[in-house]
């Protein structure tokens, strides 16, 4: 079935887990339409694929509105693809040209294992999170919503970073693989906040201290996550949990 | 007599939920340590409800099919969360967010329950902000609030265009701090497969590891379900693309009776189908009916440009059909007002199947206050433009970035075409007002479930629900049934019911494999979708619905004969996942035309062409049906209906109005 009459030629990653190595495989994709995204063009070569009964190529996805995070593909050497402020899901193959060869690998990091093919495992995120990316307060016990006035540029400040999808975009583009964007993201998010103020050393520090144990590297501030962030987390944030480190740790 | 008791608190509707809590049995705390609950989905209801048992101090653990708790599909909700804070003093009450959801659901949800949901909801925004959700604010410091459709107050607290992640995130960092403490245990990339019912009560469940393949056993005392709707089984919707009806369905065949399946909600505002790779439906949030407004030209196949089409060309056919609410009537109403017009010719676009979103007086609005703020005396037309596009992308700026995204098409220069598409699914499990299921021990919270939105949901209400059904109902209402279950000690999986499930599930993947046939999954999912939205859509008829029954049970045997899954059960495998997915959906899919066509009155959501006023709006046939549906599986794709009847103690059934 032909939808569109671009023609490319599409280098993917397979490899079949974390133990076995991978390689770059050939695929030749046509009748690709500029309106399809990029996660659609994957389907029509997936069901390619499946009618010549060899494996799909597996792929995170889910919401496809670039929210959810899930996504995640180096696209000729670029996180989420050769545009900024989106996720693979939201690139469109308007983007592309007919006769492009595309390259598509992984998130490449050690603290980002590849599972199979372009899905990789992510749970660091989560082991950071929960050393400190919250608030302790238990359910019923809040007061009155507005008896808390907060600026509004504090509150849009806060909200700027909370908007971050967990994709890992940053690490991923990162020469040191470091995920200092992504937790700076959410130590600002709380820092801002009067009510995140109260936790907000110990949230630092093991939050920071996690993430060294999971193997991410030093930032040496080249910047390259805020330019593929799809969120635009600024790397103001980084400076913001760097300060907050410092106070944390001159406290002691 | 009927099988169902709602268990709805005798009393007044205000005091229901109050006499409830008062005397709803306790567990004590170090009865509460040995009790282990299982909870599937990790979106809203199924993270806050994990997180606030743990605080409690039960024993939970979390399963969800995404490699995070934090991407359930919770996470794409844009516009906003609705509570009756009275915040803008503009007149609103718990009665009144209440009665507005009763009657913005047709009078087709049960009283008792959406009080309590009205009740509860100014809980949520105060829980949510104390977790540090940075929700939207005035420059005073104080929440902001905005409209949503079928309401004249400003209820609805947002976070720009993004309400659903920033709260999503805030039940997620609680969910976290509890694993972090070690009170919940969390399996990502698991699916749940299987309910293991011992003795009649859901005990447990058999999940798949999506990575390594291997099936799992896990016990529970009790289980809950929390994980969402079933839109795609229209294939495409606003869902995300691995949502699932598997687990309530699995649930379903075990007992679990299922209410009302055909209520399903078409969002007016989408973004139009552009062509037949598509792979899922991208919502533009109702919020953007506050300022946008809509139409179609006067003329039929009119070609021309949105913004080369002068006023008097224009036909803003909300505002001129419903003069009350203009551009916020609710959803049903909107979605069949713009299919009307499409029907009618006076579609736009290529497909002429989508209708015009203008935000060009909003813009000219915004822009002459903000050049009165600025004391610009007389501003030129380029400066209105400027000053009115800076406040847009204030409001709804992801939203306008994303329409861009995926149309190719800037929506500050030419109108927005948009057209409905499926949403949500006000159907689900049936539950009492326990938030339990024909199962004891088996609950089932938010759109999962059936219970408080009626035959239509309201803007704004999904969050509202999901989170109270979690952070407020559950921790309460699961007490009655597990103070009884404390002498119950942790039952080994090695116990046959959980072999017996394990072996269903097993045996489903084994035939999968077994079938080598010629089509791929999404050949048949698409398939079904058309079906579904072709005859159980927008507009349903007697005809439609017979021949679609017909139609599913063909192509569920085609399925079973022909379809192809690729590699192996023990490995992680896409193509499995969603065969087993859509092996139920092709289940479900006839249910839903079933209930279709046995509610031959229109209500809500649900239109049956046979039931309409005069001016073409949906009728509702009170004397007849102002019941719940709820239908048990009695085996080999046979159902009986159960019937709970509706009453409205509170508010008067009227005929909805808004013009």
């Amino acid at each position: 079935m032909s939808h569109g009459n671009m023609n490319l030629t599409l280098k993917i990653w397979r490899q079949n887990s974390a133990k076995e190595q991978g390689q770059l495989v050939t695929y030749p994709v046509t009748g690709i339409s500029p309106d399809m995204s990029f996660l659609e063009m994957f389907d029509i070569l997936n069901e390619q694929l499946v009618s010549k009964n060899e494996s799909p190529i597996v792929f995170d996805h889910d919401c496809r509105e670039g929210i959810c995070g899930m996504c995640s593909m180096v696209i000729n050497g670029r996180a989420h693809g050769p545009k900024t402020g989106i996720t693979t899901c939201q690139l469109h193959m308007r983007s592309f040209k007919d006769g492009d060869t595309i390259v598509v690998e992984p998130w490449r990091a050690q603290a980002f294992p590849v599972i199979k093919d372009l899905a990789v495992d992510r749970s660091s995120f989560e082991r950071i999170q929960a050393k400190g990316g919250f608030i302790s307060v238990n359910t019923g016990t809040a007061q009155d919503a507005n008896c808390l006035p907060i600026p509004k540029n504090d509150a849009d400040a806060s909200f700027n970073a909370a908007a971050c999808i967990g994709c890992g975009a940053c690490v991923a583009t990162c020469k040191n693989a470091s995920a200092m964007l992504f937790v700076a993201a959410k130590v600002s998010q709380f820092a801002l906040l009067p009510q995140g103020k109260i936790e907000a050393t110990a949230r630092v520090k093991n939050m920071v201290a996690q993430m060294d144990l999971e193997g991410f590297g030093s930032c040496t501030n080249t910047g390259a996550c805020e330019v593929e962030c799809p969120q635009g987390i600024t790397l103001e944030n980084i400076a913001r949990m760097n300060r907050e480190y410092l106070v944390a740790n001159c406290k002691d | 007599m009927s099988k169902l008791d709602s268990k709805i608190p005798e009393g007044n509707v205000e005091q229901k939920w109050t006499k409830y809590k008062a005397s709803v049995a306790l567990v004590n705390p170090s009865n509460k340590r040995n009790l282990e609950i299982i909870v599937v989905g990790s979106g809203l209801a199924g993270a806050s409800a994990a997180a606030s048992l743990a605080e409690l101090g039960y024993k939970v653990k979390v399963f969800c099919y995404q490699d995070s708790a934090r991407r359930a599909h919770s996470i794409a909700a844009q516009g906003g969360i609705n509570a009756a804070k009275n915040y803008q003093n503009d007149g609103d009450s718990v009665y009144r967010l209440f009665y507005d959801t009763i009657k913005g659901g047709d009078y087709r949800a049960r009283e008792g329950n959406v009080y309590r949901l009205a009740e509860v909801s100014n809980s949520i925004i105060d829980q949510c902000v104390a977790q540090g959700v940075p929700l939207a604010r005035e420059y005073g410091g104080m929440l902001s609030n905005r409209s949503f459709g079928g309401t004249q107050v400003q209820r609805t607290f947002y976070a720009a265009g993004q309400t659903g992640q920033q709260l999503l995130l805030g039940a997620y960092s609680a969910l976290q701090r509890q694993i972090g403490l070690g009170t919940v245990d969390m399996f990502p990339r698991h699916e749940m497969l299987e309910v293991v019912k011992i003795d009649d009560k859901a005990r447990g469940i058999i999940a798949r590891d999506l990575v390594t393949g291997k099936l799992e056993r896990h016990f529970g005392h009790a289980v809950l379900l929390c994980t969402g709707g079933y839109g795609n089984v229209f294939y495409l919707s606003t869902n995300a693309m691995g949502c699932n009806a598997t687990s309530v369905w699995k649930a379903h065949k075990k007992g679990a009776f299922f209410g009302n399946p055909c209520f399903t909600q078409i969002h007016p505002t989408c973004i139009p189908v552009s062509g037949d790779h598509q792979s899922k439906l991208t919502l533009m949030s109702e919020s953007l009916r506050n300022d946008g407004r809509i139409w179609v030209p006067k003329k039929k196949d009119d070609t021309r440009k949105g913004n080369e089409i002068p006023e008097e060309e224009r036909d803003y056919y909300l505002e001129r059909r419903y003069p009350a609410f203009g551009n916020l009537v609710p959803r049903d109403v909107a979605s069949r007002a713009a299919k009307e017009r499409c029907d009618e010719g006076f579609g736009v676009g290529a497909s002429k199947m989508a209708v015009f979103l203008d935000f060009k007086a909003a813009i000219e609005r915004f822009g002459k206050t903000q050049a009165k703020k600025l004391s610009i005396s007389n501003p030129t037309d380029e400066q209105i433009k400027e000053f009115g596009k800076q406040v847009v992308v204030e409001k709804y700026g992801n939203l306008f970035t994303m329409y861009e995204q995926i149309t190719g098409e800037n929506p500050f220069e030419v109108p927005m075409r948009i057209y409905p598409a499926v949403h949500y699914t006000m159907g689900g499990l049936w539950v009492d007002y326990n938030l339990m299921t024909t199962v004891p021990g088996l609950y089932c919270l938010g759109e999962a479930n059936f219970s408080d939105h009626g035959a239509n949901r309201l803007g704004a209400s999904a969050l509202m629900q999901g989170l109270a059904d979690g952070y407020f109902v559950i921790p309460y209402t699961i007490g009655a049934y597990l103070a009884k279950e404390i002498a119950v000690k942790p039952i080994p999986t090695t116990h046959e019911a959980f072999v017996a499930a394990e072996n269903d599930a097993q045996s489903q993947i084994d035939k999968f494999f077994a079938i080598k046939g010629n089509k791929s999954v999404d050949h048949f999912h698409k398939r079904l979708g058309k079906i579904m939205w072709e005859k159980c859509g927008m507009a349903r008829n007697e005809k439609g619905l017979k021949e679609a029954i017909v139609e599913i049970r063909e192509l569920r045997d085609e399925f079973w004969k022909d379809v192809r899954v690729t590699g192996k059960p023990n490995e992680m495998n896409p193509e499995l996942e969603k065969a087993s997915r859509v092996s139920d959906f092709l289940e479900l899919g006839e249910l839903m035309c079933m209930d279709a066509l046995n509610r031959s009155e229109s209500c809500g959501g649900h239109f049956r062409v046979e039931s309409q006023t005069d001016e073409g709006e949906a009728l509702r046939k009170d004397d007849e049906f102002a019941y719940v549906a709820a239908w048990e599986y009695k085996g080999n794709y046979s159902y009986e209906m159960h019937k709970e009847d509706l009453k409205f103690e509170t508010i008067k059934i009227a005929q909805r109005s808004y013009k």
